[in-house]
């Protein structure tokens, strides 16, 4: 049963998304929270709208996967619209009691979902198409200014890498250990919560043992091949920008002054 | 005899109605006596842990039927967790699932989970480390002070001590030295003598399963490819080959003698019964 959590979410492919470089797609993606975050108008939702599409086309990857990934947050997206849908002041439209729908109420409420729906989408759109390993390669690159105010920026990375890395491992850990202590007769799935509760330490200590003696084990192979932190490292698969991350920033560049031209004329 | 324990068209499928369905196991049949020491073999992804997690409810079936003792496993909740006691699992590394504060408690979690009495798991956990040769005295230590062997022991007195009449150990002896190995597998040997109960080991070690069972299983693709005697089993030794398993090394030895001329009974699989084979040829000789 836990195998069926996906975390990483990666969804390999070939498209012109998935082969940009990470850092470019780190970009975009901060840049495209911007430019959503400046729209305020039909035209400038609608371009983001439009935008995000084309990202989806492309990507080759089915809506109905990103939708799946907008269930969780159905209760913030429904809270959202609620709120905004009665607590806007203008001219008003209905009255139910002491609540009461206005015009700059639906059009806001309309913006505001909208907007958290395509604000998921397009971080989506980054984890969907890109490797968790490259994605923190990509963070270390971009944040490599930040070594001369002494932030620890590749030990960072590397133990993002190494959590990510050894998710499924855990995971399977678990499964194994869950599948002897039931054996043993223990009981994951009835009993109110404290009796849950005390179940889950015949399943908890020797997960944390297993880590532990894991992360011991690992610190003592990095150690063997002379790992000594970032200083000197070079890297087997070197990050290089390609004509097409020029082009790919270059839109997104275009975005941002299309949305500016939008905002200034106020269409 | 009516067997302990049955598999009827047993078939597992993972992850079935998914892109990633794959049949693990199919349309075995299977059945264990109570007494008997079935050895399995198979290579690895052969179905042998999927099959042994059947045989006590871990898994269930896509289609057919696990039988104890005639009934049906998953007749209800409650017979599933029954049979979790009757039919004990040792798993593959089971010195990695020990949690508690000391040795006692660790093997009172199964009776525990039993409900049974104070005095009865009392009973049960001394029982049981006497059956894997954990002294008493220790009993009241931390399982984490002891040495990787000792603490696959007191695993195993974990399972032992719900007295289970089917005891399934996976690889029991992975990992450890021969003296290790030799005790641990006389210990459920010793245990099986004294319950009569019918006891399942999965093993890749050809020489171990030779020394102690009186009946192998060999799974390949899922199904079970052959079953007898080992030396039955020992006897096809192309077959073998071709799955990607062996026979013990004594075995082979004795078959090239025999390929060399020498008159001698090839059908052996224990350094003991290769002595008798070539005295008996030394003195056939004279």
């Amino acid at each position: 049963m836990l195998r069926d959590i996906t975390l990483g979410q990666y969804f390999p492919g070939r498209t012109i998304i998935h082969l940009l470089d990470p850092r470019t797609k780190l970009i975009l993606t901060v840049l495209y929270i911007v430019v959503l975050f400046m729209a305020d108008s039909i035209t400038g939702y609608g371009l983001m709208l439009f935008v995000i599409a084309c990202c989806i086309y492309i990507s080759k990857i089915s809506l109905k996967v990103i939708l799946r990934g907008l269930k969780p947050l159905l209760v913030v997206i429904i809270l959202t619209a609620i709120l905004n849908l009665f607590y806007t002041p203008g001219r008003e439209i209905v009255r139910i009691w002491i609540l009461k729908i206005t015009v700059e109420g639906v059009r806001q409420a309309l913006f505001m979902v909208l907007r958290i729906v395509m604000l998921i989408a397009g971080t989506f759109m980054l984890t969907y198409t890109t490797a968790p390993i490259a994605l923190t390669d990509g963070m270390e690159s971009l944040m490599n200014p930040l070594k001369k105010i002494k932030v620890p920026v590749h030990e960072l990375s590397m133990m993002m890498s190494i959590a990510l890395r050894f998710i499924p491992t855990l995971i399977e850990e678990t499964d194994k250990i869950m599948s002897a202590q039931k054996a043993r007769g223990a009981d994951f799935d009835s009993g109110n919560l404290v009796e849950k509760a005390k179940a889950m330490l015949p399943l908890l200590v020797p997960l944390f043992i297993s880590a532990f003696r894991r992360a011991d084990e690992l610190a003592v192979a990095m150690e063997c091949r002379c790992y000594h932190g970032g200083e000197g490292r070079t890297r087997m698969k070197q990050l290089r920008m390609q004509q097409r991350d020029y082009i790919a920033l270059m839109f997104g560049a275009g975005l941002l002054l299309i949305m500016i031209g939008i905002r200034m004329l106020h269409i | 005899m009516d067997p302990i324990i049955q598999t009827e068209n047993l078939t597992h499928i993972y992850s079935q109605g998914t892109p990633f369905e794959s049949t693990a196991i199919k349309e075995v049949n299977f059945s264990a006596y109570p007494g008997e020491f079935i050895g399995i073999i198979g290579h690895t992804g052969s179905g042998k842990s999927t099959f042994i997690q059947h045989l006590n409810g871990l898994l269930k079936p896509s289609s057919g039927k696990v039988l104890f003792n005639g009934r049906d496993i998953w007749e209800n909740k409650e017979t599933t967790r029954q049979v979790r006691f009757k039919v004990g699992v040792v798993f593959q590394y089971p010195e990695y699932q020990l949690f508690e504060e000391t040795i006692y408690k660790d093997i009172a979690f199964g009776p525990k989970n039993m409900k049974l009495s104070e005095s009865e798991i009392d009973e049960r956990v001394r029982e049981a480390v006497d059956f894997v040769e954990v002294p008493q005295a220790w009993l009241e230590k931390s399982p984490f002070d002891l040495s990787g062997g000792q603490k696959r022991r007191v695993a195993i007195a974990g399972v032992i001590a719900m007295r289970p009449e089917v005891l399934i150990l996976d690889e029991p002896t992975a990992g450890l030295d021969p003296r290790g190995r030799d005790s641990i597998i006389g210990n459920i040997k010793n245990y099986q003598k004294a319950t009569n109960s019918a006891v399942l080991l999965v093993t890749h070690s050809m020489e171990e399963i030779a020394r102690s069972v009186n009946r192998l299983v060999v799974f390949n693709h899922g199904t079970i490819a052959m079953s007898g005697t080992p030396s039955e089993v020992f006897s096809n030794v192309d077959e073998l080959e071709q799955i990607g398993l062996s026979v013990p090394e004594v075995t082979k030895v004795m078959m090239r003698l025999k390929e060399l001329g020498m008159d001698i009974d090839s059908s052996v699989y224990t350094i003991q019964q290769a002595k008798r084979a070539l005295i008996d040829y030394v003195a056939g000789r004279r």
